[in-house]
């Protein structure tokens, strides 16, 4: 049988990976990719217009303005972080050691605002407390009003998963042997998570507040929804934007770049370097805590703030957008009629940006992510590509996007369009890489060494060994990728001159910027929740299918 | 210290039963070692007597009063697994206060028992290292030194040798005895090294499949294993199918196949019953044919000869098609044997144990599980 084209150009890309240049090029065009369109840009972008940043020095006004606005930006992410580590905790807990039947519906519950794009959850979380039809109207008044504490309901209600999820997986790959030891040593099941479960799971505790701590730093779209006339730094610099303010814009988004990489580094170094030592334990007291009773009632009061503060507040949309099915909002809609034309134009640029801001992702963070897996260049070297690789989820979204914007835009001969694809594909870079790396971390080593010493050349063995191990995680990185792209506000709302995205679009109808009845919004916010919905679900059929 | 009793324990996971109506005691102070195979239930046992598990019937008693529903914190039975689980996060001093503290202990009070432990297992000046930092043994000793301290009235030490090279746990195996014993401490040892368990325990317990083959004296176990399983488990034992041709009241003639006889000490079998005639490999030696031997012996041939550092193991096929190992100490008389060599298995018909043919076949009941 004579081989086709494929099958030829495929045996020839085999034997060429065996070659030190081959695998030197691989290797050197994705850094390459990743110091091109990962770090020079949100780094490089934001300097070339330094020189505004003059203007606001002087405007004493301004000048505290973004100060403050600064500042609230690290009290919500670091409050709200820390209330969900609180909150969130107890929760993992019960999914990961409880036996309960509940576990299982709780579990999935707990994802609901995770996979809801954070602009729907604004706009839910908006109705829910500040709105006539939702608690609001049992109470006869707001029970908030958009401001800072509605920013920080919000902000506790999309972080809330990370801090679950993060603990969950930890508290499941957790030895339970150190819990059994200490029970037989006579320590109670509270003196035991507090003193042995909790000070070894200490690394995840760290990254899991990171990430909470990131996301409500990073969240533009929905805090604008929420935020009213009070201002944190991605709501600062979508006004300024507005207002055409670009050296308050500039100097806002710098400082936020480069307090978050500073807070970052120093959490994560304090982090590690916490050494909590056995001071004391109170037997009769932790006792009591650890009976059935407490653990009764901590579990009461752990679903009744995730009911109260997470789940009701994340699905209220679903209210209004059942009263569009029944009031005509949905016949416009799907006729396309009024503001519902652009809203279909900016559901497709959504999409098409996201695909190829995925494909993009996949081919060149491949690479990358086999380089940080298997520690090809040494471990220094490494660090630093993790380090690299993790900017563009430590920076705010809306700064990186301003800095992204001033970068490409000096590029004349760029359509806006490209413009946004590369700002997407910089967003999500990390989510593919990072959900890669750990998937091929995963498999061992030995495994590749014994198919190279089988006769297989680099490319085969990593087609037909590591690539079949890892295409679970792949396609979930890229799932991942695809949902982040098509979800992300920040950064789109930043780059975003003509066009408009979805989310970028939704927010401008909540603001009123374009005549628009809630239930306009419900159902064009409904619309891209099932779209991503749709989309999820068919990657996720492939994923099985193939296994 | 507690005397532990087991009556008629069994524990099931799914359809798997781990123990089946295990009974058996333990005295004050007494050191067992419970021996037996991967998969025989001892660390289930250890996990029922710990507490961690429940068992599904029967009853544990401590002093004469049942735990079946006292929880593992309040049992004072500590359980010392095979990786010794000491909390990697806190120092070894910090690891050995851990039981004193959980049970209230004051904090220097807490540190006066670690450090007077620590001075046992002579570790008091790595008091302040993390685990990570020490060997093997020396993890092991801070885990014994642990469990010594919470006040426990019980020690259950899961394989405490198992994660050590070959040659420390040979070196500490009576280092661990000594320290426990001095100590005063009730101890259950599980292992499925049956000389380290013949070397440790003050009384062996031999598992299998979740139920007690025996229970004795480690000497007693070696030298009347109670069944076949146990006389192949503990040391190796060569098995020979035959039935009883004759008997009187010195012993019985059993008829081997092909006509071969062995003459054994053991009157009980009845003529014609079908039985399995147990020798340790150790009891037999290898001749030159020769008939003028003071003790009976066996006709064969050399099949298989192996040099096994002190002795020399020979595996001869006798004229029946059997076949019997015997172990040779280099320097004896006939460690220098080829294969296809005549000789005659000799051997002392006192040294042979005769056990009824079980009803599942000689092969079914060597098998481990």
């Amino acid at each position: 049988m004579t081989e086709g084209p494929i099958q030829m150009l495929i045996a020839y890309l085999d034997a060429v990976s065996s070659k030190k240049w081959a695998k030197m090029a691989t290797y050197a065009s994705a850094i390459l990719f990743l110091l091109a369109f990962i770090l020079i840009p949100p780094v490089l972008g934001i300097t070339f217009k330094l020189g505004l940043v003059g203007q606001v020095l002087r405007d004493q006004a301004l000048m505290a303005r973004a100060q403050s606005a600064i500042l609230w930006s690290f009290a919500v992410a670091f409050a709200v972080a820390s209330l969900d580590l609180v909150a969130g905790l107890p929760l993992a807990w019960f999914i990961a050691r409880g036996n309960s039947r509940l576990v299982n519906v709780v579990d999935a519950l707990v994802d609901i605002p995770f996979i809801i794009p954070t602009v729907a959850l604004g706009f839910s979380t908006l109705l829910f407390w500040s709105d006539p039809s939702g608690v609001s109207g049992l109470f006869g008044s707001k029970v908030f009003s958009p401001g800072l504490a509605l920013i920080l309901l919000l902000h506790f209600a999309f972080s809330f998963p990370v801090i679950v999820r993060v603990m969950v997986g930890e508290l499941l790959s957790y030895n339970t042997i150190y819990e059994t030891a200490a029970r037989t040593l006579g320590a109670k099941m509270f003196t035991i998570a507090r003193t042995v479960t909790l000070p070894m799971l200490r690394p995840a505790l760290v990254a899991a507040f990171l990430l909470a701590f990131a996301r409500s730093l990073s969240e533009t779209g929905a805090t604008i929804m929420v935020a009213g006339a009070f201002e944190n730094g991605p709501v600062f610099i979508s006004n300024a934007k507005n207002s055409g303010l670009e050296g308050p814009m500039v100097l806002v988004s710098l400082t936020l770049i480069l307090t978050s990489l500073a807070v970052f580094a120093l959490i994560r170094i304090a982090g590690n370097r916490l050494r909590l030592t056995l001071q004391r334990v109170w037997p009769k007291i932790e006792g009591e805590l650890s009976s059935k009773g407490s653990v009764r009632a901590r579990d009461s009061l752990t679903f009744l703030v995730f009911g109260l503060f997470v789940l009701l507040p994340s699905l209220f949309i679903t209210l209004p957008a059942a009263r569009a099915l029944g009031d005509g909002t949905i016949l416009r809609a799907l006729g396309g009629e009024g503001i519902w034309s652009s809203f279909w134009q900016a559901m497709l640029l959504s999409y098409v940006i996201g695909i190829i801001a995925t494909l993009l992702n996949v081919v060149l963070g491949m690479p990358i992510a086999m380089l940080i897996a298997r520690r090809r260049m040494g471990r220094n070297f490494t660090a630093l590509l993790e380090a690299v690789v993790n900017v563009p989820i430590v920076v705010p979204s809306v700064a990186l996007g301003v800095s992204l914007s001033l970068f490409w835009s000096s590029f004349g001969f760029l359509p806006e369009f490209w413009i946004m694809v590369l700002s997407h594909a910089t967003i999500t870079y990390t989510y593919f890489v990072k959900a890669m790396a750990a998937a091929v971390e995963g498999v061992p080593e030995e495994m590749e060494e014994t198919a190279r010493t089988l006769g297989s050349r680099p490319l085969n063995v990593f087609r037909r060994i590591v690539l079949p191990l890892t295409k679970y995680s792949l396609f979930s990185g890229a799932i991942l990728t695809f949902t982040r792209s098509v979800d992300e506000t920040g950064a789109a709302s930043a780059v975003s001159r003509q066009l408009k995205t979805a989310p970028v679009l939704l927010v401008s109808w909540v603001k009123g910027a374009v005549p628009a009845s809630s239930s306009d919004i419900a159902l064009g916010i409904t619309f891209l929740v099932l779209t991503s919905f749709a989309s999820l679900l068919a990657l996720r059929f492939i994923v099985y299918r193939r296994r | 210290m507690p005397t532990l009793r087991l009556i008629e324990v069994s524990k099931r996971f799914g359809r798997v039963k781990a123990l089946d109506g295990v009974t058996f005691e333990v005295k004050d102070g007494e050191y067992l070692c419970v021996l037996g195979p991967t998969g025989s239930g001892k660390t289930t046992l250890l996990r029922l007597v710990a507490g961690i598990l429940k068992p599904d019937e029967g009853e544990i008693s401590f002093n004469g009063k049942p735990v079946n529903e006292v929880a593992a914190e309040d049992r004072n039975a500590v359980y010392v697994p095979q990786s010794y689980a000491l909390f990697p996060h806190m120092s070894v001093v910090e690891n050995v206060m851990y039981g004193p503290l959980a049970r209230g202990v004051p904090r220097n009070t807490a540190r006066d028992t670690a450090m007077r432990l620590l001075r046992m297992v002579r570790l008091d000046k790595r008091a302040d290292a993390l685990p990570k930092e020490l060997s093997g043994g020396m993890q092991q000793r801070v885990a014994l030194a642990r469990g010594l301290a919470s006040g426990a009235d019980l020690l259950l030490l899961d394989e405490p040798l198992g994660a050590l090279d070959a040659r420390l746990r040979i070196e500490l195996r009576w280092e661990l005895r000594s320290r426990v014993k001095g100590s005063g401490a009730t101890v259950i040892h599980v292992t499925h090294d049956q000389e380290e368990a013949m070397s440790v325990g003050d009384r062996v317990l031999a598992l299998r499949g979740g139920k007690v083959q025996q229970h004795g004296t480690p000497y007693h176990v070696y030298a009347s294993p109670g069944n076949i399983f146990a006389a192949n488990f503990i040391g190796g034992s060569n098995f020979l199918e035959g039935v009883v041709a004759q008997r009187n009241r010195e012993g019985s003639t059993i008829r081997l196949r092909k006509g071969l006889e062995i003459a054994v000490s053991d009157p009980s079998h009845e003529l014609d019953e079908s039985v399995i005639v147990a020798i340790r490999e150790e009891k037999t030696s290898v001749q030159p044919p020769s008939p003028q031997s003071r003790l009976p012996s066996l006709p064969g041939e050399v099949s298989e000869v192996r040099f096994l550092g002190s002795f020399v193991r020979c595996e001869v096929t006798l004229d029946n098609g059997d076949r019997v190992v015997t172990k040779i100490p280099i320097g004896r008389p006939g460690h220098q044997l080829t294969r296809g060599e005549r000789v005659s298995v000799v051997y002392d018909p006192r040294n042979t144990l005769v056990y009824e043919h079980p009803p599942l076949g000689l092969r079914r009941e060597l098998e481990a599980y």
